[in-house]
Parts: C-alpha cells; sequence; structure tokens
C-alpha cells in the first residue's frame, strides 16, 4: 500500500532548477527583447517603437553588419578549404597516430581565446617575429597588426578546429567497402571524392561550418585585439552601445537581431541536414 | 611506387604545416614569456623575470584570487544544483522535459556576448551592482547547463527497476537518492564539477559583461592589459592559465573521455 503512495510522491526536484532558469535565462532573454522595441520619450517613460531595429539599417551600421558577415563567410571558407584536406589525411592515418593528432586538435579549443589571440598580436606586431623575418629577407617591414587581414588570421586561427573536427567525424564513417566497390566499377579517384566522398561528408562540412561562422559573425575580441578603428564587427557595436555609448535599446536590436542571424544559420543546417541524419544517426 | 611514395610524404607534409600553425604561435608566446629582455621577438636569455613582476603587481593577484573565489563557488553550486535538477527534470513528464532542456540548452547555444549583455540587462533591472555577486550568479547560470548535460546521459543508464525494487524493500526516496542514485552518478558528478571549475577559469566575455565595482577576473585583466598592446607579462599570465586549463583537462580527459564529445 505504501507502495503506490511513495510512487505517486511529487516530484520536486526540477522545480528550483526551473525557477532558476526562468530568472536567469528566459527573463534576461525577454528584456533584451523589450529594450530592443521601446525607446525613452521626453516624460521619462518608455514607449514602443521600431526605431531601435530601423536605425540599424542606416549605411554605418549596415556596412559594420556586412563586414561581419562577410568576414566571418570569408574565415569559413578558408577553413573549410584548408581543414577539408587535413581531416581526410588525418582519417586515413594508423590508429595511433589519428589519436593523437586528434588530441592535438581538441587541445587548442580549450586554450583561452583570448590568449590565441594575443599570441597573434606578437607575431604581428612591429617588432614582430613576421617583421623581423621580412628585415631578415631583406624587405621593410609591414604594418600587419591592427589591419582587415590580421582579423581574418585570428579568426582562421581560433576556429579552424572546430571545422576539422566534424570534418573527421563524417569522413570516418564512409566505409571502404564504398570507395573499393567504386573504384572497381571503374571510377577514378575524382570520381570517388566527387560522388562519394564529398556527398557523404556533407553533415561534417555543414556542422563545421556553423562551428565556425556563429562565433566568427558574433567575436568582438578578435576584432578589437587585431582589427583597426576601421575593422569594428557587429560584436563590436553591441559591446560599444552596453559599455560606453549607454544606448541599450539599440544594443539589444542588435543583439536580437545577432541571435537571428545565429539561429537562421542553425536551421539552415538543419532543413539540409534532416534526410541525412536520419540514416546516419546523430551528428555528433 | 615512387610516385605513391611523394604523395604521402606531401600529404604529411601538409598535415605538419597546419599543426605548425596551430601550435606555433602559442608556442613563441610561452618561449618568450620566459625572456630576459622587454622583447617578444628577440631572445635574451633564460629568466623568470616576468612571472616574478606578476606576483609584485596587486591587480593581477587581485583577479587571480577573484577568478579561483568565483570558479570554485560556482562550480561547487553548479555541482550541487545541477545534480538536483538533472534528477528532477530526468523524472519529467517528456514534453516538459523537452521544454526545460530546451531553455538549459539557451546558455549553451547563445553567443556568449548576447548571454552577457542579457545578463547585465537582468541585474541592472533587479538594482544589483554589478560586482562579485553578479558575476557570480552569472558563472552559475552558464554553469549548471553543463553539469546537467553531463549527468542526464548517466542518469538514463540506471535502470527503472532498480529504484523501483529499492522503493518496493520498503527505501524512502531520500534512502534510494543516497545509495541508489548518488552512487551511480558520483564520477559524472565530479566531472561536471571540474568542466564548470575549467569553464569559470576560462570564461571572459560573459565575465566581461556581468562584472564591475573593480572586481576583475584573470581573462579581463589579459584583455585590458591586451587593449595597450604587447606586454610580456601577458605572455606570462597566459602561460599560467593555458598550464592549469591544461592540467584540469588532463583530469577531466582521465576520467571520462566522452567529455571532448560533450564539450565540442
Amino acid at each position: 500500500m505504501s507502495r503506490s503512495g511513495k510512487k505517486k510522491s511529487p516530484n520536486l526536484l526540477q522545480y528550483p532548477y526551473l525557477l532558476w532558469a526562468s530568472l536567469f535565462i528566459v527573463v534576461p532573454l525577454v528584456l533584451v527583447l523589450w529594450y530592443s522595441f521601446t525607446s525613452p520619450t521626453p516624460t521619462g517613460d518608455y514607449a514602443f517603437s521600431i526605431a531601435n531595429y530601423r536605425r540599424f539599417f542606416e549605411p554605418v551600421y549596415l556596412r559594420v553588419m556586412g563586414r561581419s558577415l562577410l568576414l566571418a563567410a570569408e574565415a569559413t571558407l578558408v577553413c573549410l578549404v584548408v581543414g577539408y584536406p587535413a581531416a581526410m589525411i588525418i582519417v586515413r592515418l594508423g590508429l595511433k597516430w589519428r589519436n593523437t593528432l586528434l588530441l592535438l586538435l581538441v587541445l587548442p579549443m580549450w586554450i583561452n581565446f583570448l590568449l590565441r589571440t594575443y599570441s597573434w598580436m606578437v607575431l604581428l606586431g612591429r617588432q614582430g617575429i613576421l617583421n623581423q623575418f621580412l628585415e631578415w629577407v631583406g624587405l621593410p617591414p609591414q604594418s600587419l597588426l591592427y589591419s582587415r587581414g590580421a582579423v581574418l588570421i585570428g579568426m582562421v586561427y581560433n576556429f579552424l578546429p572546430f571545422m576539422i573536427l566534424p570534418l573527421y567525424t563524417s569522413l570516418s564513417k564512409i566505409g571502404r567497402e564504398q570507395i573499393e566497390a567504386a573504384e572497381d566499377l571503374g571510377a577514378n579517384r575524382w570520381d570517388v571524392f566527387r560522388r562519394i566522398i564529398l556527398p557523404l561528408s556533407l553533415p561534417g562540412i555543414l556542422t563545421g561550418t556553423t562551428m565556425v561562422f556563429m562565433p566568427a559573425v558574433s567575436t568582438f575580441v578578435i576584432s578589437a585585439l587585431l582589427g583597426g578603428g576601421q575593422d569594428m564587427l557587429i560584436g563590436n557595436l553591441i559591446e560599444q552601445q552596453f559599455l560606453s555609448t549607454g544606448d541599450w535599446h539599440f544594443g539589444s536590436a542588435l543583439s536580437i537581431l545577432m541571435m537571428v542571424i545565429i539561429l537562421l544559420s542553425m536551421a539552415a543546417v538543419s532543413v539540409t541536414d534532416k534526410g541525412r541524419s536520419l540514416e546516419e544517426g546523430n551528428l555528433w | 611506387m615512387v610516385g605513391f611514395r611523394s604523395r604521402v610524404s606531401l600529404s604529411h607534409l601538409y598535415l605538419f604545416l597546419v599543426f605548425l600553425f596551430l601550435y606555433a604561435p602559442i608556442g613563441v608566446l610561452v618561449i618568450f614569456s620566459f625572456n630576459s629582455l622587454r622583447s617578444t621577438s628577440v631572445w635574451g636569455g633564460f629568466s623568470l623575470r616576468w612571472y616574478a613582476e606578476l606576483f609584485q603587481d596587486r591587480q593581477v593577484l587581485q583577479a587571480l584570487y577573484y577568478t579561483v573565489a568565483i570558479a570554485l563557488l560556482s562550480s561547487i553550486i553548479s555541482a550541487a544544483a545541477g545534480t538536483v535538477a538533472a534528477i528532477g527534470i530526468h523524472r519529467m513528464h517528456p514534453i516538459a522535459r523537452k521544454i526545460i532542456l530546451a531553455i538549459n540548452n539557451v546558455p549553451v547555444l547563445n553567443p556568449d556576448i548576447v548571454t552577457g549583455v542579457s545578463l547585465m540587462t537582468l541585474f541592472t533591472a533587479l538594482r544589483l551592482r554589478l560586482g562579485f555577486t553578479t558575476l557570480l550568479l552569472s558563472h552559475i547560470t552558464f554553469n549548471i547547463p553543463y553539469v546537467v548535460l553531463c549527468i542526464l546521459p548517466r542518469l538514463r543508464q540506471i535502470p527503472r527497476e532498480v529504484t523501483e525494487a529499492a522503493m518496493d524493500l520498503g527505501a524512502t526516496p531520500t534512502y534510494v537518492f543516497f545509495h541508489v542514485i548518488l552512487p551511480e552518478i558520483r564520477s559524472a558528478i565530479f566531472t561536471g564539477f571540474l568542466i564548470a571549475f575549467t569553464l569559470s577559469v576560462d570564461d571572459f566575455v560573459i565575465s566581461f559583461f556581468t562584472t564591475g565595482s573593480g572586481v576583475n577576473n584573470l581573462p579581463i585583466v589579459v584583455y585590458s592589459m591586451a587593449r595597450r598592446g604587447i606586454n610580456p607579462k601577458i605572455n606570462a599570465v597566459s602561460t599560467l592559465l593555458f598550464v592549469t586549463v591544461f592540467c584540469l583537462l588532463m583530469i577531466i580527459n582521465k576520467r571520462d573521455t566522452s567529455i571532448q564529445k560533450l564539450e565540442v
């Protein structure tokens, strides 16, 4: 008798966290949404307005957004082009080497990205090693730091492992038999790549692309440390609105826009990936 | 045969270059933290000068204190709260569970900058002064989700019959928790604690927006120093932070090889 009583004893353990998560996860986002749709009125009140979103369409801010998207896309592309061959080579190595190299790929992900970014300040600086090298070769020193190129290098350096790992995962799932079967049927190396390896590694490409694109589009540290004044990204703009300009309404609208971009890119990937992940099981 | 061999070594060379690209900058950073000169490109001989200066820098020492205090407090609290939450979530109705897990995933997936500014607006709305308390609350907020994600899979592995059998034999829910469930998930809790600790030591962006009143952690000090330019002291702090996180990682990895998957 007491057994059924105990079984029915209400389960309350999740409620404290539910409360916590509502207060510290849901409410803050609602607040940001509220800020983004209001403007202060002269009387000291707040009124509903879409001025913050409209302001975003001023050319200055559109340029910042365009630059962020373009730089993030370029970083993603470079990571893909550099990372894909690397992942293919690692897959073909022996087990021992493969595991060592995978560990070496994971390790940099855990080094604070501030430190990874700072390490490029050291390399690219006016007195930095790269300039020393140029001097040694007999070339004039270049101002490498505080430029768009430096930001791009910083992004590629920070996020390359996030591209290689998912590529490796999906490439390692491709069975040898499929490739051998194709070869037996007369496919040449390029056909095998184009018709078997590339399509089967698409989930890895998609995961890698989001994992590079998302942090690259939302960063403000890489551009703040490696970029010049003219290389402001959307992340810097948000930081500026909240910490120096003090326009939280515009800053909130920008944050919401950034979330939308990221949700869209995630949705795009999951739609493209739906059919595949069903037959291949979980991606990650 | 010759063609084959040259292709193999070419691909090995390529891999070598990729890994050189990944490690050389960090290597240079670490090496020049031991330089006796102020330069970060001309080697003047081995010295611990910059580490010595670090330990005389009040700002750095204070940041070290706050980093450790926040990391310890937030990871202990998150491990405890996350355990209770995970058990509760595990027993929930599937639909309700899906909803709370979706909320749980928000801080994991949202860009840190959005989490940072949204918490900043919350603290301001609550009229909390930005400082130690708000920093601690933020770290607990982004740590609990990882603890929950760490413990839930372990809970799923405990067969329902085991807890039911214990109940049938007259065990109270408290007894079941301490003598049946806890021993099963103890190592997952500890792994969750270590991950939370590591994330807390490592966090810059969220801390940057949610602290104030002179309370800074080490990443914030590194950032503000780096904004002013290159300084060998930063190399020294970086090396210390890097070694700390590396050691924590080795411990976590020894304990549970699936962690890489979780974090990645």
